[in-house]
């Protein structure tokens, strides 16, 4: 290291002065990148239908208008319905993936199970190795039936090896002694995994488990590949954004079958107004679920 | 081989609620990935829903021959492999330099709202991100436009603009990860051990000189293994990204077109099995190998990191 050059012991030092210019104007820039997206729709689902028709979408709009919303509250059953899915997806696939999940990582660190080493293999060669999407489409819907079925919403995505390799790393860090004391007392290992295992590693479940929340919420891609365009009453939340933003006629055919005439609706508008309601719950979840996040990142970083 | 197989019994038996508490994981695993990898020999079949996969005729390399005399097979490994080389640069610059200058900076609730603010798009579907992109870039009331007129410029049409598309998805890119790699390598720079950076200090090392001697050979092994850990994944294109920020445009497919939405497109469109299970396997089979490769150089680079 180079130390033949000593600066004056100044409260801030000149160089510190420019980093910080740096560092202000490279993050400010880059947050408002990240920012503007969110702001566009927003300010574009308030817009008014012709405003945006002749002058198109602004960050500030031309002329407030509610119009998006009201309307996309009166035609509520299909957005509820969708809703309604993807609450119930989102929970039955967090709960049953976190208790597998957990489950096998509490076997798979526990040092006595002697074909930990090989068994851990076997989850982990499937995200290295894998048969490619056709063969995996047809074996899900020509031999397991699940076109259609709201299985194949949660079944895919429900056994996540990366989930499983962090919270056996979670669960390494328990000391074995806790688990010996409970073996003396007659405890089973379905026990111990219940009652000690568990309850230690609480933050790891936490994060694994807002992980798996996030992947369910997020999910369009199974319901575009199982699901038939006649059963969109089981449609999740992101696939009916999708449709309504990709297909023209999603907007009209819901407007029709709520008996509203084509012409009052905000089609445009509506679209946005429509990210907004899928994504609002997320924005809002997201100040109090940030740090969970943060640490299931700085644990994959360690350990990969 | 008898010994072992008792010694696996012995276990089952002794360890049985063990097991049993493997089973329901392994058997997902076994449905969802196992089971499938039997279907590998669709790619050599002339699959017909009646037969299955199973009872097609075998066709043998006819599907490869069609994928890869078709055109396809080379411009799609072109885009997928190239964009993936330029997302990871991109990224990994741009992630490292918001980590360092985030663990510099004083400024405490700035650094706290501009982190919180880059790390936002990780947690929102693509659907909503294709959103955004429709948002901007349509071309009757696209924002961007609208801006172009605002100002007197002529407005653009991206949607058949060939040579825009790069430039975009490698936006949209840094604008969904960034954040994210930020957090990782932030992670790296406060596991550097602080008295290296109090003794420069005392030395009176400028802040250049402790970011160019101190922090950046600090995480440098995280920046090697996070490379190689990518090149085993250059094969795989980000399906969800490409699919709905570029709205399968036919019109510009020849530079948007990865083999993940080839195949997809392929498979749902035009219900074409034989070929893209061959296309499926070529890029499973190079892609297994490519991991392989990286997992020996991680080795050489760092035994902890290896991935097995």
């Amino acid at each position: 290291m180079k130390k033949d050059r000593i600066s004056h012991a100044k409260p801030i030092s000149q160089d510190r002065v420019v980093f910080n210019i740096i560092a202000y104007i490279v993050l400010g820039i880059l947050s408002v990148c990240c920012l503007l997206p969110f702001l566009l729709v927003l300010s574009g689902s308030f817009s008014d239908q012709t405003s945006i028709l002749t002058h198109g979408y602004q960050l500030i709009p031309e002329t407030f208008s509610l119009d998006a919303y009201t309307t996309l509250f009166k035609i509520p059953g299909e957005l509820l319905r969708a809703y309604a899915v993807t609450i119930f997806v989102t929970f039955t696939g967090t709960f049953l993936g976190l208790f597998l999940t957990s489950m096998a990582a509490y076997v798979l660190s526990s040092k006595s199970f002697r074909y930990r080493n090989q068994v851990s293999f076997f989850f982990y060669f499937t995200s290295i190795f894998g048969g490619g999407l056709v063969p995996w489409y047809i074996f899900n819907t020509k031999y397991l039936h699940f076109h259609n079925n709201i299985i194949s919403l949660i079944l895919p995505i429900l056994v996540n090896v990366t989930y499983l390799l962090i919270l056996k790393s979670y669960m390494s860090s328990i000391p074995d002694a806790l688990y010996e004391s409970a073996k003396l007392d007659g405890a089973n290992d379905f026990t111990i995994y219940l009652h000690i295992a568990l309850p230690l590693c609480k933050a790891g479940l936490a994060t694994v488990g807002l992980f798996i929340a996030l992947n369910y919420w997020n999910d369009w891609y199974n319901a575009m590949l199982f699901l038939d365009e006649g059963r969109s009453n089981l449609y999740p939340l992101q696939y009916f954004l999708n449709n309504i933003l990709t297909k023209a006629q999603a907007i009209s055919a819901a407007a029709a079958r709520s008996g509203l005439p084509m012409s009052e609706v905000p089609s445009e508008p509506m679209k946005l107004a429509m990210t907004v309601v899928a994504t609002g719950p997320i924005i809002l979840l997201y100040p109090f679920l940030q740090k969970y996040f943060v640490k299931g990142v700085t644990i994959g970083a360690v350990k990969g | 081989m008898r010994k072992r197989q008792s010694l696996l019994q012995k276990d089952l038996r002794e360890n049985w609620v063990k097991w049993l508490m493997i089973l329901p994981a392994a058997i997902v695993v076994i449905l969802m990935c196992y089971i499938p990898m039997g279907g590998i020999v669709l790619a050599f079949k002339e699959y017909n829903y009646h037969d299955g996969i199973f009872g097609s005729p075998w066709v043998w390399f006819k599907n490869f021959t069609y994928f890869f005399q078709s055109g396809k097979a080379f411009s799609v490994t072109r885009n997928t492999i190239l964009y993936n080389l330029a997302f990871l640069l991109v990224n990994t610059v741009l992630q490292i330099t918001c980590a360092i200058l985030l663990s510099e900076l004083t400024g405490k609730w700035f650094k706290r709202i501009t982190q919180s603010v880059m790390f936002f798009p990780y947690f929102i579907s693509w659907v909503v991100v294709g959103a955004f992109v429709y948002n901007m870039f349509n071309f009757e009331f696209g924002a961007v436009n609208t801006f172009l007129k605002s100002i007197g410029l002529e407005p653009i049409d991206v949607y058949s603009n060939k040579g825009m598309w790069p430039f975009i998805l490698i936006g949209v890119s840094a604008f969904k990860n960034v954040g994210y790699g930020t957090v990782m390598y932030l992670a790296s720079i406060s596991n550097i051990d602080s008295s290296l950076y109090e003794a420069a200090d005392l030395d009176g090392a400028t802040m250049w000189q402790k970011i160019r001697y101190i922090t950046l050979p600090g995480i440098r092994p995280t920046i090697i293994i996070l490379f190689l850990l990518a090149i085993g994944t250059i094969m795989k294109g980000d399906f969800q990204m490409f699919w709905q920020v570029t709205g399968n445009n036919p019109m510009v497919l020849e530079v948007t077109d990865v083999i993940d939405t080839y195949v997809t497109r392929s498979l749902l469109q035009l219900q074409e099995f034989g070929m893209t299970s061959a296309a499926g396997l070529y890029q499973s089979v190079f892609s297994f190998l490519l991991v392989l490769l990286a997992n020996k150089l991680v080795k050489k680079a760092d035994p902890d990191y290896a991935l097995f």
